[in-house]
């Protein structure tokens, strides 16, 4: 049988920021970029573990250095977040523990360490994400947007939250030791992100996992942007059930392009980008716009193979256990000759880079690709991917806020038909493989398909229906 | 107004919009990066930093993801200025000779540089000097910004004296500057060489460089520090030199053995490995043991034929669905005669512009390049290892390494059962 390795060791972010510096905000966003683009990723927040261990928070009191009582409950806090993370690396198939500290202390030695990494994990990774600030503006602006609603402040107003928090962070600052990339830290591995974003220092990165890090946390920003997605205006294919293939518009597909102009026009957005897939029916809806825009390759629709330009009702006659193996498992199953929902996930990850990167933007795709960008934004799983509602001419607006994204359905009131497909019940007893806790590895994975893999060509120019099935698949033998 | 019609490129197969029969413009092509305006990179260090090595390496990743860059030796064209290199002296700081002619040189070469970025359709120059002042700097900033130019710095800071030795030998001692001198001669006198700038280095500060963008790379890429990314260029750049590395290696390119549709004179598919192909596979798997490899990472396709070569060597290795052959589309399967025969117009057209042609409903080798980058990001990253691949992809691939342009692409000899094995060695 064929084998094929991906051993990513096992990797340990410690994000060792001071509060109200976006560790919060950095730890979650990356764990949701790291778990869509398929490597499992768990934040391991030692505030919940104390807010669990402390019922009702009094005051900054607590996090003053000479609080004995505190730095006990402190401790045990970090040993018991600890041992889950174990627990999430060993037993879980997790991939990345990303543990929330206020310290670096005890995550490269001492007792809790030496545990992790050389009893039971010894390839562990450790890797550290610090954010320093010394533009007091940005401090201000995120205790303000952040804090507010943190669970330690319910009913205090904004005045109050700000002079105790302020009083935290000077208990802090006497304990607290930058990572010192000269002298002390040298040998760790770190990204130290400096005034959110304007500068980074990055030491020592060891591994394939790291290097995506560091270009993901040099990629976002913070600033207050909003992003659209919408699908291409109704097709002449989507009309007949056809999926696939390159058609244009139909009549109210036209008259969608013409609503999401002057939609566009009524949202006075400051310098939108609007990007397309190469295919003509988002094209010819970017048209309507009469704005510059981008066409992209990679936003193209998931490509069926030979399944290319049927309908689900052809779909099933010709193709029964495709069309069966497809429900069962919906994300990783890929089409014979064409894609999976998982490789659609890998093609896409330049996309939602630039978008990290861009300001205001607008994405016209098509529907599993919209799926796919959508559970990036609201980090669903693969599990729920492939079902996420995205109708046509319906436009979700994203705005960031604090932890997540505030999503708006606009639905622009020009009929179509309706795509979706949704998930059949269907009596399994075990889980479908992409809940399960396996490894996602990084390239190699078994894509969920009949045996017949043979890619066929596809007469559609011609006309002619594509050849019937050449017979069971030889083994790889 | 009416939204406009659309016209299929017959070439590229994309669609674009047309005003009374002609392409208008409104749209752009994202290929792999878009870089809105002209971006020049200049390097910063001491000699013997790698800052060439640098240089030469970018400017070939930025040309093969398609992004036009030239890069522009200040080094080169003193040698031109300057017939015969006599010695270190030159290059004292209190030579006013010498300091006349290198001004001299970096103006001419700026000038060079205005021409290739905003008169022949250039991207992004690197400007390889020293430029190790901030006066320097801050010329070449303002010239920049006179033309309209995003300016980004690479600085190489190294001490380690090791590294510096061993760049001097790999670079130094077989430059012309030094084809008369021994070894040991041209050694000392390079050191002496590199004395002369030191009292004047002014490194890239935080502080009082906090305005400008840049990258510092210290220690041949131990740390970095990153200032002020601009756009999605730099960012680009970024990522890929920290990704780079120097650590000695070898990479291994080659194809799948000869498989059933190879026989048959048909493209694409996904066949398995004829006769032949098999023994080739041993003979693959006997040559790698031979070779004795340390730690070698094997990567295949998704394809079976590539698996099936991999599957005789025994050893673990990766499939990357990126590494499939090219798709081509409504022409799978086909052999070249029936292409010719269904397809005319497509058969003439891909001869007029391989590079750039795609198959209906199928991809071109530009996709390609654009599909293959994380292949090649990854190969930086790596040390020794065997890709087992397909024709185009191996094109591709080669391509990168050998610094051939989009028109030979296509037509770089890669046989099967031929194995070819890259080692970098001084700028290739």
């Amino acid at each position: 049988a064929w084998a094929s390795y991906m051993t990513n060791s096992p990797t340990l972010i410690v994000m060792i920021f001071f509060p109200a510096r976006g560790k919060t905000y950095v730890s979650k966003k990356l764990t949701r970029y790291l778990n869509w683009i398929g490597v499992p990723t768990k934040v391991f927040n030692l505030g919940v573990y104390r807010r669990e261990a402390v019922k009702s928070y009094k005051s900054y009191d607590f996090f003053r250095h000479d609080n004995k009582e505190a730095m006990e409950i402190r401790k045990r806090c970090a040993l018991v977040a600890l041992e889950d993370v174990k627990a999430y690396l060993l037993e879980e198939c997790g991939q990345i523990a990303v543990r929330l500290s206020w310290t670096k202390c005890g995550c490269t030695s001492g007792p809790v360490c030496d545990s992790l990494k050389h009893a039971s994990l010894p390839s562990l990774q450790v890797f550290f994400v610090e954010s320093v600030c010394d533009d007091p503006e940005v401090i201000a602006a995120n205790i303000l947007e952040v804090k507010v609603s943190s669970p330690d402040y319910p009913e205090r107003n904004r005045e109050n939250v700000m002079d105790d928090f302020l009083k935290r962070i000077e208990c802090y600052k006497v304990t607290y030791q930058p990572l010192d990339p000269d002298a002390y830290d040298k040998d760790l591995s770190f990204i130290k992100v400096i005034n959110v974003g304007q500068r980074f220092l990055v030491n020592r990165v060891q591994d394939y996992i790291q290097s995506k890090i560091v270009y993901y946390l040099m990629n976002i920003h913070v600033q207050p942007r909003t992003i659209y997605l919408c699908r291409h205006g109704e097709s002449e294919y989507n009309l007949v059930g056809k999926i696939g293939g390159d058609s244009g518009l139909s009549p109210r597909g036209k008259q969608f392009a013409q609503a999401l102009k002057k939609f566009i026009e009524e949202q006075e957005i400051v310098d939108l980008k609007v990007w397309t897939s190469q295919l003509k029916r988002t094209i010819q809806t970017a048209e309507s716009l009469g704005v510059t825009y981008e066409q992209w390759k990679i936003l193209n629709e998931i490509d069926a193979g030979v399944c290319e330009e049927m309908t689900y009702a052809e779909i099933e006659a010709k193709y029964p256990d495709e069309f069966a193996l497809r429900d069962q498992e919906k994300y990783l199953y890929r089409y014979p000759g064409g894609e999976s929902y998982q490789d659609l996930v890998q093609r896409l990850e330049p996309v939602i880079m630039e978008l990290e990167r861009q300001g205001n933007v607008l994405v016209i795709s098509h529907q599993a690709v919209m799926r796919c960008l959508l559970a990036y934004f609201l980090d669903k799983s693969a599990d729920e991917l492939p079902y996420l509602r995205c109708p046509l001419h319906t436009i979700l607006k994203l705005t960031p806020v604090a932890y997540g994204c505030k999503v708006e359905t606009i639905t622009l009131n020009v009929e179509a038909v309706n795509t979706h497909r949704e998930k059949p019940s269907l009596s399994s007893t075990s889980p479908p493989a992409s809940q399960t806790p396996g490894r996602m590895r990084r390239n190699s994975f078994t894509p969920r398909a009949s045996a017949d893999t043979v890619k066929r060509p596809r007469h559609y120019s011609v006309g002619s229906k594509p050849l019937d099935l050449l017979g069971p698949f030889p083994s790889l033998e | 107004s009416p939204a406009r019609e659309l016209t299929q490129n017959p070439l590229q197969k994309t669609w674009e919009p047309y005003d009374n029969g002609l392409p208008a413009g409104h749209s752009a092509q994202r290929g792999v990066c878009m870089t809105n305006c002209p971006t020049l990179i200049v390097m910063v260090g001491l000699p013997a930093r790698g800052k060439t090595y640098i240089s030469k390496k970018l400017t070939r990743y930025l040309n093969w993801i398609g992004v036009p860059t030239k890069e522009f030796n200040v080094g080169q064209y003193r040698r031109d200025l300057v017939k015969k290199y006599k010695s270190f002296e030159f290059f004292l700081p209190d030579n006013e000779e010498g300091l006349k002619i290198r001004k001299q040189c970096a103006l001419a070469a700026l000038n060079d540089v205005r021409q290739y970025l905003s008169e022949e359709n250039g991207h992004v120059a690197v400007f390889d000097a020293t430029n190790t002042t901030r006066e320097r700097r801050e010329t070449i900033y303002k010239f920049g910004e006179e033309n309209g130019y995003k300016t980004f710095f690479v600085e190489s800071v190294c001490v380690d004296p090791e590294v510096i030795a061993a760049n001097i030998v790999q670079v130094k001692l077989g430059s012309p500057d030094y084809v008369d001198c021994s070894n040991d001669e041209a050694t000392e006198d390079f050191m002496k060489r590199i004395e002369c700038y030191k009292n004047s280095y002014e490194t890239l500060d935080e502080s009082l460089d906090k305005d400008l963008s840049y990258i510092k790379i210290m220690d041949v890429g131990r740390s970095y520090l990153v200032n002020r990314v601009m756009d999605h260029i730099q960012s680009r750049i970024v990522y890929y030199l920290m990704n780079i590395h120097v650590t000695p290696r070898s990479i291994y390119l080659c194809r799948h053995g000869e498989s059933e549709l190879n026989l048959k004179g048909r493209i694409g598919g996904d066949p398995g490995l004829s006769v032949r192909g098999k023994e080739f596979a041993k003979s693959l798997a006997q040559f790698i043991n031979e070779q004795n490899i340390k730690d070698l990472k094997v990567w295949t396709s998704q394809m079976k034929r590539t698996i099936q070569t991999a599957e005789a060597l025994g050893v673990p290795y990766e499939q990357w669905k990126v590494l499939n052959e090219i798709d081509a589309g409504v022409c799978e399967e086909m052999t070249y005669e029936e292409i010719q025969e269904n397809y005319p117009l497509e058969f003439a057209l891909r001869d007029q512009d391989k590079y750039r042609y795609r198959y209906p409903k199928g991809e071109s080798y530009e996709d390609l390049v654009q599909r293959l980058e994380p292949v090649i990001m990854e190969l930086e990253r790596q040390e020794n290892v065997l890709v087992i691949c397909h024709q185009a992809v191996m094109r591709c691939l080669l391509a990168y390494f050998l610094d051939k342009p989009a028109e030979q692409l296509p037509y770089l000899k890669c046989p099967l059962h031929t194995v070819l094995k890259l080692t970098p060695v001084a700028y290739g």
